[in-house]
């Protein structure tokens, strides 16, 4: 049963991003004038859908845990039925393995990790923009199946303001095999650990740091500054002081302010990076990538220059109300 | 004894790619290639899985005739046999339409055990190949594994996802996806070079796969790259001055709370 008016469908197993998602959903829904679902499974907070933008929830019944085989059989189902015109998921890890399982299922295209969306032309023709060559382009990207499945990595497009409004919901009861890939043990990151994604500071190190224990004078920083400590990848794969880095293919973040200390500035380290508000180069090298890419560049040793400016911000910050947090532990990975 | 197929990909090799500052393109003519370092790592996997149990290591690419030597590393580093597909029909493909043709190789071989393939490539980064596969294939996936174990027709393995790491088991057949962390890819000796030269290697037309050329270039594909740009980084290129250390960080304190970022 096709709709009359076509739709636009947005799924994330995460709350935040699917609002987001419902957020750009919206302005895009609105301009081809067709309908915004949010594809969610039983048990989630429907009504808060429709606050976001949503016009109509789909519930979907009868699914488990989430399982990239079993969701993306039951997410196909309804799409044959009802042939929405594009499906917006959230770029999670998840989502990733998600949409291109779903995409082979309906013989169509996806495209993952896109940055904008957007109509162009009289035609109103589907634009994707994704960062492709290791950072260096964006390759602009258009579809010529259907339905469209497009992933959008977390805090790509803000989420929109919450205004209470009424939506129609579906409930739908899907019958999907049973997942043959099973979970026998889950290690969670501790309760507290704040992931890099949402981090408001990142004090990073690169090559430029000699020892692992260096690595307590970045933290210091982070600490004062209620931030998160990361690494660029030589460090986490080759040195193997840390299992995650930041970049092309580890993290990428959009802190407020990303203090890069003794990183080179590859391009797939700028790659995760971009989101950053302030980007800030603290590096011995004059002639580092780093400095082409950064607001604020500071050419120096990063054991001096990093002591030298918790000096400084202990110094601005004190007789000031504000609470140092300098012993809480933060990011146990790190 | 495990059936392994392998599947690779000869990427530009993105380190090498400049970019012209006047048109703010990406400059990719005469860019290196390169086996797609993940896609590498897939290889050792197999290759170590085969040395543990016995079994066979098939390695499978897609390509221009240059993918031969693509094949011919992963051969070196203890693939048994290999297989390239090279036809101008394949000139645009997207994953969908790549995905295609690799179906078509992979059941020319026949059955198998495990597909392993790299999460991602070095170039295109879109993570959809192996599970496209896995559908296609219709076995399950288990994407992004940093540890592997096979025993008794099951695969253990362990994955990082956002909220940690994931201990998962399916049965076999299965198409698994590797990351960089899972080891470290063995550099082949000059003898294994040599004796890579002798092992079976294919190269098949899609004819010989039985892929209809519409199902693979541009017309197999969902998805078609319109443009291609590198934007200008806007940033301010402020580098701090000071005739100490303490003076410059001092000015770049000031900075930060000015931008409204700490405190």
């Amino acid at each position: 049963m096709k709709n009359l008016k076509g739709e636009i469908w947005v799924y994330s197993e995460e709350k935040e991003t699917t609002y987001e998602l419902l957020g750009e959903g919206r302005k895009l829904a609105r301009e081809m004038n067709v309908t915004l679902s949010a594809i969610t499974v039983e048990g989630g907070e429907t009504e808060r859908h429709f606050g976001f933008g949503a016009d109509k929830v789909y519930i979907l019944k009868g699914l488990g845990e989430f399982e990239a085989e079993t969701y993306a059989e039951a997410i196909s189902i309804i799409a044959k039925e009802r042939e929405p015109e594009i499906i917006l998921i959230g770029s999670t890890k998840r989502g990733k393995e998600l949409a291109p399982r779903l995409a082979a299922k309906l013989e169509t295209g996806c495209a993952t990790d896109c940055v904008k969306i957007y109509l162009e032309g009289e035609k109103k023709e589907l634009i994707v923009e994704r960062w492709i060559y290791g950072g260096n382009a964006l390759a602009k990207e258009k579809f010529t199946k259907k339905p469209s499945i497009i992933t959008i990595p977390p805090k790509t497009f803000e989420k929109p303001i919450y205004k209470e409004r009424k939506g129609e919901k579906v409930e739908v009861a899907v019958r999907v095999s049973e997942p043959r890939v099973k979970v026998i043990e889950t290690k969670k990151r501790e309760v507290g650990e704040e992931r890099l994604e949402d981090a408001s500071v990142i004090i990073s190190g690169g090559a430029g740091v000699k020892r692992k224990e260096d690595f307590k004078i970045l933290r210091e920083l982070a600490n004062m500054l209620r931030g998160q400590i990361g690494c660029s990848r030589p460090i986490a794969v080759d040195y193997k002081w840390f299992p995650e880095w930041i970049g092309l293919s580890g993290h990428k973040v959009k802190p407020n302010v990303y203090i890069a200390c003794g990183i080179s500035g590859k391009i797939q380290h700028i790659a995760g990076i971009r989101g950053s508000k302030i980007i800030v180069a603290i590096n011995k090298d004059p002639e580092a990538e780093i400095f082409k890419v950064a607001d604020y560049g500071i050419v120096g040793d990063l054991y001096e220059v990093v002591p030298a400016l918790i000096n400084a911000l202990k110094r601005r910050f004190r007789g000031k109300t504000r609470k140092f947090t300098e012993n809480k532990p933060l990011n146990k990975t790190f | 004894m495990v059936k392994i197929i392998v599947c690779v990909k000869q990427a530009l090799d993105v380190a090498e790619i400049k970019i012209d500052k006047e048109r703010r393109v990406p400059v990719t003519a005469g860019v290196p290639l390169k086996t797609s370092d993940f896609d590498k790592n897939a290889v050792e996997e197999a290759v170590r899985l085969k040395e543990k149990l016995g079994g066979e290591v098939i390695i499978v690419t897609v390509g221009s005739k240059e993918a031969t030597s693509t094949v011919k590393e992963a051969l070196a580093m203890g693939g048994d046999r290999g297989y390239l597909v090279t036809d101008p029909a394949v000139e645009g493909s997207d994953t969908l339409a790549l995905s295609n043709i690799l179906v078509g190789v992979i059941r020319k071989i026949g059955g198998f055990d495990i597909v392993l393939c790299g999460e991602a490539s070095i170039d295109g980064f879109s993570f959809q190949v192996g599970p496209r596969l896995a559908e296609k294939l219709g076995v399950p996936q288990v994407t992004y594994v940093h540890k592997l174990e096979v025993k008794n027709g099951k695969v253990v393995a362990e994955r990082s996802v956002e909220e940690g790491l994931q201990v998962v088991e399916a049965e076999t057949p299965v198409l698994i996806t590797v990351t960089k962390e899972i080891n470290e890819p063995r550099t082949p000796t000059f003898m294994d070079i040599v004796k890579a030269a002798k092992k079976p290697l294919e190269t098949l037309s899609l004819a010989d796969i039985e892929v209809k050329k519409e199902e693979a270039g541009e017309e197999g594909s969902g998805v078609k790259v319109v443009g291609l740009y590198s934007p200008p980084v806007e940033r301010k290129n402020i580098v701090i001055e000071g005739e100490t250390v303490e003076e410059k960080a001092e000015k770049l304190a000031e900075a930060l709370v000015k931008e409204g970022v700490v405190g």
